[in-house]
């Protein structure tokens, strides 16, 4: 459905009389197939919105290639346009307007019918729980009714293809989860493919098949949710000691769970990933009983996507994203 | 072709619909939009009728009516880009430009709102005129009418490729005043350039919207000769120039 080649783009900023050039999007090859939902990972300014610009023909790249839905993003655009649905990142409706007749308009310039486009805007304004406001200003609509009524938009046409630019921001915890939902039911009961950027390492762990992690410019991993979890090598337990003079026993003892890594030491808390920390949890408790070490509290986390993107790049999305 | 026709008129007309539903919801664009040409004739007029004389005719209303048109035309449709930097900024255009729809047409349905706003002015200024005394053929005010609604899409096209440009009012406001000023005196809006001394009459002959002015004039005289010819030519220049630039930046990448 999507492959890109060696897709980039920089941008020239002018300040003054000094340029420089941003590389916005350093040499991106991505692929995605018919009806995978595939999340575009990254921190805020990595080349999300750039990339996403790019392949939905909003955005020339300055170097590459890229095919959507079967057509040349550079030389085929309007083939492309014709088979995509496109929610940006910030808004795309006047504030002036109706929610409703923006909807319909949006449809329309996709060339189909008036009653068609309200049919599926009405269905749509139910679903994204926006019933009643058809007729409001997007001015006197809050921020996440917004936010949904953008998706409505991107949506109206149904595409086969859909591009998300962060759809879920400034939506609360109860919109996210019935927008998740939404676009899951949209691959299984319309057939369509997803491609959406995120924030957010829960969304799209509970939403895609697949998970392309971009940092500056760059895809630095892309994989299943759950193959990305399973190179940060194992779950990370930490124990948080009484008494600073058993460390040096606590950390022998974890250290036995995994040979070949060292446990970090912080303040009283000794901590180790060690693989398949389950089954090894009894084990420890027993031998560090044996040796009389007395425990504060013992934790065991799985590896979260943060993890991940730690671990690739050596920075968390959390500080990030704060 | 003729279905690509058919689908870049549909498109066309559903962004013009969409234009002219907001703007007639908003009082203030309907109220100002029939006050001006009111405001422009009657205060204007009596000021103008004692220089018929020197302009050497009995009806000075065929001679402002025809300047107050394109000042009408130009005035109000430069500024129409304002509009457009507003839905830039609300994700508007960006919305419209990932759809299929033809980048011409994304631009002709703003400019037909503009045009049809114009045409009401219009139609007003010279029943108005009428009132006050003008007498013109009848033809002749039509295509007269015709010529100021050619200008003013041009303007209108001009203005949305600025603003899609500038993408700032701040920008576009002091840029717009210093082309629309010496554009309205140097084309003889309110007194045709051949009153004036020799020098500035050359140089007004280089200014194509003097030349609409003029044709404008001579077919509200029914005096259809050389004038209409180079004026017609002229807005038509004017208008395909300006529609192919606007398109333009529609494409624009960074639009
Ligand atoms: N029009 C532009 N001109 C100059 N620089 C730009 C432009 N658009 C984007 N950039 C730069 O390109 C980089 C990537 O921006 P992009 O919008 O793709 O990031 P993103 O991953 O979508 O970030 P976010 O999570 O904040 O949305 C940033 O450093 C940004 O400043
Ligand atoms: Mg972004």
């Amino acid at each position: 459905m999507i492959h890109a080649r060696g897709l980039a783009r920089s941008f020239t900023t002018r300040k003054g009389r000094e340029r420089t050039e941003v590389k916005a999007v350093a040499g991106v090859d991505l692929d995605v197939e018919a009806g995978e939902i595939v999340g575009f990972l990254g921190p805020n300014g990595a080349g999300k919105t750039t990339t996403l610009r790019m392949l939905t023909t909003l955005l020339k790249p300055t170097a590459g290639t890229a095919t959507v839905a079967g057509f040349d993003v550079a030389t085929q655009s309007e083939q492309v346009r014709r088979s995509i649905g496109y929610v940006s990142q910030s808004g795309s409706t006047l504030p002036e307007a109706l929610a409703g007749e923006e909807v319909v308009d949006h449809g329309r310039l996709y060339g189909i019918s008036k009653a068609q486009a309200t049919a599926r805007g009405q269905e749509l304004f139910q679903q994204l729980d926006l019933d009643g406001l058809w007729t409001r200003n997007p001015r006197a609509m809050s921020g996440g009714q917004r936010r949904r009524l953008d998706i409505a938009m991107g949506l109206v046409h149904d595409p086969k293809l859909i591009f998300l630019d962060e759809p879920t921001t400034g939506l609360d915890p109860q919109a996210r989860a019935n927008l998740w939902q939404h676009i899951g039911a949209l691959r299984t009961d319309r057939g369509a493919t997803i491609f959406l950027t995120t924030h957010y390492l829960d969304e799209a762990d509970a939403l895609c098949d697949r998970v392309l992690v971009i940092d500056h410019g760059v895809i630095v991993a892309s994989d299943s949710p759950e193959a990305l979890k399973q190179q940060v090598s194992g779950d990370l337990v930490e124990l948080v000691l009484t008494d600073a003079a058993a460390l040096p026993r606590a950390a022998a003892a974890l250290g036995a769970l995994a040979p070949g890594s060292e446990p970090e030491v912080d303040g009283l808390v000794v901590s180790l990933r060690v693989p398949q920390a389950g089954r090894e949890l009894a084990g420890l408790l027993r031998s560090l009983d044996r040796d009389g070490i007395a425990l504060e509290a013992i934790e065991m986390r799985r590896p979260t996507l943060d993890d991940v993107f730690l671990n690739l790049t050596g920075r968390s999305l959390r500080e990030e994203a704060a | 072709m003729a279905a690509s026709i058919a689908s870049f008129a549909r498109e066309t007309w559903i962004v013009f619909w969409r234009q002219l539903r907001i703007a007639l919801r908003n009082p203030a664009w309907v109220i100002i939009g029939l006050i001006q040409p009111v405001l422009y004739l009657s205060l204007f007029g009596p000021l103008l009728e004692p220089m018929a004389g020197i302009l050497g005719t009995d009806n000075a209303y065929a001679i402002f009516v025809p300047g107050l048109l394109v000042q009408l035309g130009l005035f109000g449709a430069l500024f129409a880009g304002f509009g457009l930097v507003a839905e830039w900024r609300a994700g508007v255009i960006e919305a419209e430009r990932v759809t299929p729809a033809s980048r011409t047409a994304l631009l002709l349905g703003r400019v037909l709102r503009d045009v049809v706003q114009l045409l009401v002015q219009g139609v007003v200024l010279i029943a108005l005129g009428f009132a006050f005394g003008l007498r013109a053929s009848f033809g002749g005010m039509l295509y007269g009418l015709a010529l100021t609604l050619l200008l003013g899409a041009a303007a209108a096209c001009a203005s949305n490729a600025l603003a899609l440009v500038t993408k700032s009012e701040d920008v576009m406001a002091p840029l717009i005043n210093s082309i629309a000023l010496p554009l309205l005196l140097l084309s003889g809006i309110l007194i045709p350039m051949s009153v004036g001394p020799q020098w500035l009459e050359t140089i007004s002959d280089f200014v194509p919207t003097k030349h609409v002015v003029d044709a404008i004039r001579a077919a509200f005289a029914g005096n259809f000769g050389e004038p209409i010819l180079w004026g017609t030519v002229w807005a038509v220049v004017i208008f395909v120039v300006f529609v192919i630039v606007g398109t333009r930046t529609f494409r624009k990448e960074n639009a």
